[in-house]
């Protein structure tokens, strides 16, 4: 089906609204206005409007946001709560937990002089800035794929709108539009659908060690005022996850933000290896533990959410830089693990390879080289530094559990600088760690209780995510046999436990004959957090964008 | 001939509305806005007669705070050609926002009010009604076909009884219902020009319009949770439970 398409030309298009992608735009328009010059900048964004698909802890550091706006605070950036006390935990059991002392804390988690924030709502600010600053911002339409001709990425691809179920256009169908550039900056987040294909076609990590990722799932809660500590900070290991082993590792965040409001939330790494284990069971089991039940008891729960980490950091990391185009924040994975922050690191990232961009430009390039200067400015940078001190911390954890190696990482992060004479390295990738159902024990999450836990449906209602029904299913199974034919019995269909929305079903009664039973994918409950595309044992899963606006609306996260 | 097409920033239909804890109104911030459902169905129609020839000119109304610039975009990305923005934050009650279109209306010298039959938020269905008695024209609610022809127009209206045709002489007013169109998809091309059109600002007192507060509101309270069920185990026990309640 030929379609004829509108064509925009700008010098350079910036793929997702992110602190990553709008830190970008706002340099480029920055170096432009100190240089006397134009340039085009154009933000498209998948997300019904900026931040609606933003989820993030989060603890932000201002390290970057003080180099891009020093004067942020008289322009009303929401950064209203700084970080007021800092606690650590280990869980050791439903009930019991030990609060670390303080001189124990690795110092990359410390967070003097950090924020409580919703990057959903920094998000929002900056987009305003960009546009103050003459950046076309386009929330509601997704990149559907990158052009690439003769080996050149020249921009991207709209995706269609008014395609029903069947691939047939309906009477509204109204065709994506290219917008082509000089560059690209794809800056999707963790396991950008384009950045994943860029990284595969131009090899981009041919070099690194596989990327590592885990699902963080967050919940706002509004509490009682007087149980509400504005810029607490609470940050825990263990229990329901593991403290000793490493079959299934990952932390807890619990952070008291504004209006008495409490972020909660569980990051359980990928790397997990009972396909039994639910991340989202886990999370509603976790707010049981008294340390967590005793700020959101008496609590109402607001909203909902869920989306992959992206925690490789340096060892990881692919070559940022393919002919026309660059990947920026999470889309390469520019994430710092070791302080489980990557606002600051992506708005870096962002800002650097503006820089790079604007002043090949101002030099007389017409576009569609290879920017060596990014990873030159990147290398030279302190965000590399602090990637680079970082480069050991979730490797130990892998290899040693949260408590061993959370010995080692301190004394690696508070002894020498992050600078252990050696690196070490975990090759494994997420997909590849299942162990077989047949091997593992079936875990029995107990009932939400209605006040603390709640089900999946209810919580994925508080998502707000909507999909056009009647439109091609964005979750694409390369191979539909598998499901049913290799995943359900190897590994007893993990999709069904690990997709934190209820996506993915095996629809058929228990102990039905394999030949009865049908995976189901309810794509319009999808929250985009990617974690199919990471997790699926047979890597048989693409996440592609669906129409544009649909998935979550994030308010606050 | 020229069309005026109010259109309201609302709450987005997605989110899940929460009651503030005060009871004093709902959430509004940091939440996803976007325009009334019913105002997309009116400017729909309204671009829709355009393109068949019936209208030459579309000129998109609302009134709210500076945001509101944005609930115009979208409607100038849909085929307005230009438009109004009554600035004026805080409450602003049907009688009010009535008042203030039926001085635009006369201004503008527009044949045609089109709006949404009411907006999602305070569910209302009064402005469009209020702004043909305010300036005593025909009015043709809930609309889910419209045909105009010359200074007449035929319209379907959608009755508890079925649907019922009636045909009004122009000016007229004309409240869309769900089933009238299905709003088209924003072009990215649209949204780019539309940045370019022409907003004028105006106030109620340019308008000589005085707010009035015909109505105050006392509480907001979010509906009643559902009560966890019991399970019975044999009919006995149902029908015990049933007596207990005193529903048999």
């Amino acid at each position: 089906m030929s379609v004829e398409r509108d064509v925009m030309e700008y010098d350079v298009v910036v793929v997702g609204a992110g602190p990553a992608g709008l830190a970008a735009a706002c340099r480029l328009k920055q170096k432009a206005a100190e240089a006397g010059k134009e340039l085009n900048v154009c933000v498209v964004e998948k997300g019904s409007e900026v931040g609606a698909h933003i989820l993030s802890g989060a603890v932000f550091e201002p390290r970057a946001l003080n180099e891009l706006f020093p004067d942020w605070k008289a322009r009303g950036a929401p950064l209203n709560v700084p970080v007021a006390g800092d606690e650590i935990y280990f869980f050791r059991s439903p009930e019991a937990a030990f609060k670390m002392p303080n001189v124990f804390v690795p110092k990359t988690m410390h967070n003097e002089g950090n924020y409580v924030i919703s990057l959903g709502n920094l998000c929002r600010w900056l987009a305003k800035q960009a546009e103050d600053l003459g950046v076309e911002i386009y929330p509601g339409f997704a990149a559907q794929h990158a052009i690439v001709e003769d080996g050149i990425v020249k921009g991207v691809q709209i995706g269609d709108m008014g395609i029903n179920r069947e691939g047939e256009h309906k009477d509204d169908f109204a065709p994506g539009m290219e917008l082509r550039a000089k560059y690209t900056l794809f800056a999707e987040g963790c396991r950008g659908h384009l950045g994943k294909q860029l990284i595969a076609q131009y090899q981009l990590d041919k070099d690194a060690d596989p990327q590592h990722y885990a699902i963080g799932i967050k919940e706002i809660w509004t509490v009682p005022p007087e149980q509400h500590k504005p810029g607490l900070v609470v940050h825990g290991a263990g229990w329901p996850l593991n403290l000793l082993g490493t079959d299934a590792l990952g932390g807890s965040f619990l952070y008291h933000f504004e209006n008495s409001q409490v972020v909660v939330g569980l990051i359980v790494d990928l790397s997990y290896t009972n396909p039994y284990l639910s991340p989202f069971d886990e999370f509603q089991r976790f707010k049981h533990h008294p340390v967590i039940r005793k700020h959101l008891e008496g609590g109402t729960r607001v909203s909902y959410g869920a989306r992959a980490i992206v925690k490789g950091g340096l060892n990881s990391l692919p070559k940022l830089a393919f002919p026309g185009g660059v990947l920026i924040g999470d889309d390469a994975g520019m994430l710092n693990f070791a302080k489980i922050k990557g606002s600051h690191t992506a708005m870096k990232s962002g800002m650097l390879a503006a820089e790079a961009v604007a002043e090949a430009i101002f030099a007389g390039d017409e576009g569609g080289k290879v920017l060596n200067g990014y990873a030159d400015k990147f290398k030279a940078s302190w965000l590399h530094d602090e990637l680079y001190r970082s480069r050991n911390f979730g490797v130990f954890l892998h290899k040693f559990g949260s408590l061993i190696g959370g010995a080692i990482n301190y004394v690696e992060q508070n002894w020498f600088g992050g600078k252990f004479p050696f690196t070490v390295h975990d090759l494994k990738p997420d997909y590849k760690t299942l162990k077989l159902a047949s091997e593992s024990q079936k875990i029995e999450y107990p009932k939400p209780d209605g006040k603390l836990s709640f089900d999946k449906l209810s919580s994925v209602f508080l998502s707000s995510t909507n999909h056009e029904e009647d439109q091609p299913v964005h979750l694409q199974l390369k191979d539909p046999s598998i499901p049913i034919g290799k995943n359900l019995p190897l590994y007893a269909e993990p999709a069904q436990r690990y997709c934190p929305a209820g996506v993915y079903e095996v629809v058929g009664d228990e102990g039905a004959k394999p030949s009865e039973k049908r995976f189901q994918i309810n794509a319009q409950n999808c929250v985009h957090c990617k974690t199919c595309d990471i997790k699926d044992p047979a890597q048989n899963i693409n996440w592609v964008a669906p129409e544009g606006g649909g998935g979550p609306n994030y308010a606050n996260m | 001939m020229k069309a005026l097409v109010s259109v309201k920033r609302v709450v987005d239909y997605n989110v899940r509305i929460q009651v503030k804890s005060d009871g004093s109104g709902v959430v509004t911030d940091g939440v996803k806005h976007s325009m009334n459902p019913f105002d997309e169905i009116a400017m729909e129609e309204a671009v829709r007669l355009k393109e068949k020839g019936k209208i030459t000119e579309i000129v998109a109304v609302t009134i709210g705070g500076d945001k509101s610039e944005e609930t115009l975009r979208t409607a100038l990305a849909f085929g307005a050609d230009r438009a109004i923005h009554i600035k004026e934050g805080g409450e602003v009650q049907p009688l009010t926002a009535a008042k203030a279109f039926a001085a635009v209306l006369k201004k503008e010298g527009a044949q045609l009010f089109i709006a949404g039959k009411q907006a999602i938020d305070d569910d209302a269905n009064q402005t469009g009604q209020m702004v043909a008695a305010l300036l005593d024209i025909a009015q043709a609610t809930f609309a889910s076909k419209v045909e105009v022809d010359g200074n007449k127009a035929v319209v379907t209206r959608e009755v508890d009884a079925g649907l019922e045709t009636i045909e009004v002489d122009l000016p007229a007013v004309i409240t869309t219902d769900l089933r009238l169109n299905e709003p088209r998809y924003l072009k990215l091309p649209d949204i780019m020009k539309a940045k370019k059109k022409p907003i004028d600002a105006t106030t109620f007192a340019d308008l000589g319009v005085t707010p009035g507060a015909g109505f105050k509101v006392t509480k907001t309270a979010p509906p009643p949770t559902r009560s966890k069920g019991i399970v019975v185990k044999t009919v006995d026990e149902l029908v015990a439970a049933l007596k207990a309640k005193g529903l048999l």
